[in-house]
């Protein structure tokens, strides 16, 4: 067997995903005071499933960290044009972070076994 | 992990701070009175403003742009006792309003605690990616 992309397969474009995503709620949680900014977030499903379709592993990678994030829906958008609603994104963030967490515990349990194969015992 | 998050929550953190010691500042003075209305203390506010790193779509951290100077008139009391009065007994009062500074204060507080709870989970995650198969 290989050790290559196919070794950690789906996890490790999820974990990058869900990266992208810390990232962009932080950055929302960040300027949650400022006037006029929108707050944005990534469509995961439809990013992983391009990842998932790409032709090689070069498109995948590009399509993982290049696709767009989408502006949120706000529900009650302020005066100054902010639609950061805090709440909203400190769920966001706590889900995010999960599922991160949750990645990496596959990507741990994956590299223990192939160790445990390795090392014969 | 990246470490680009940390960054942004360090922004925030400072802008955040900026507000803060403005607040200070203007409740330090709240009662400064003057009988100058020209020379008298003006309440302070920072303007904020959303950084966007040209390369790098996702991040978007947090600057103070500048400190501004409310605009509006200063509070006139009549204080004819007092030793600064003008010749007709008046003494000008800062144009801080207390309340509208509690606000800012809490929801700067606020702001800051959001920021440090991004940061300390960033941290865990990137903690738990570097011992990865450990």
């Amino acid at each position: 067997m290989a050790i290559d992309n196919a070794t950690f397969g789906i996890q490790e474009q999820a974990l990058q995903l869900q990266r992208r995503r810390l990232e962009l709620i932080a950055a929302n949680i960040a300027n949650a005071d400022t006037p006029g900014f929108q707050a944005r977030d990534l469509d995961f499903r439809k990013a992983l499933e391009t990842a998932q379709h790409a032709a090689n592993p070069d498109a995948a990678t590009r399509s993982l960290n290049g696709s767009a994030p989408q502006y949120r829906v706000a529900l009650q958008p302020s005066v100054d044009g902010n639609t950061v609603d805090v709440q909203v994104e400190q769920g966001q963030f706590a889900d995010a972070a999960l599922r991160y967490q949750a990645g990496l515990s596959f990507l741990d349990a994956r590299i223990k076994s192939l160790m445990t194969a390795l090392s014969g015992q | 992990m990246s470490f680009r998050i940390f960054d942004i929550a360090g922004s925030a953190m400072s802008a955040q701070s900026a507000r803060l010691n403005t607040v200070a500042s203007n409740l330090a003075n709240a009662d400064a009175v003057t009988g100058d209305p020209d020379d008298v203390y003006k309440a302070r506010l920072p303007v904020f403003k959303t950084i966007m790193e040209p390369g790098h779509q996702d991040s978007a951290g947090v600057r103070v742009l500048g400190i501004v100077e409310s605009e509006a008139a200063p509070e006139k009391r009549y204080e004819p006792g007092n030793p600064i009065a003008d010749a007709d007994g008046y003494v000008y009062a800062p144009n801080v309003n207390v309340v509208e500074e509690m606000v800012n204060m809490i929801s700067a507080s606020r702001s800051y605690q959001s920021s440090v709870d991004v940061m300390n989970t960033a941290k865990d995650l990137a903690m738990r990616t570097l011992t990865l198969g450990k």
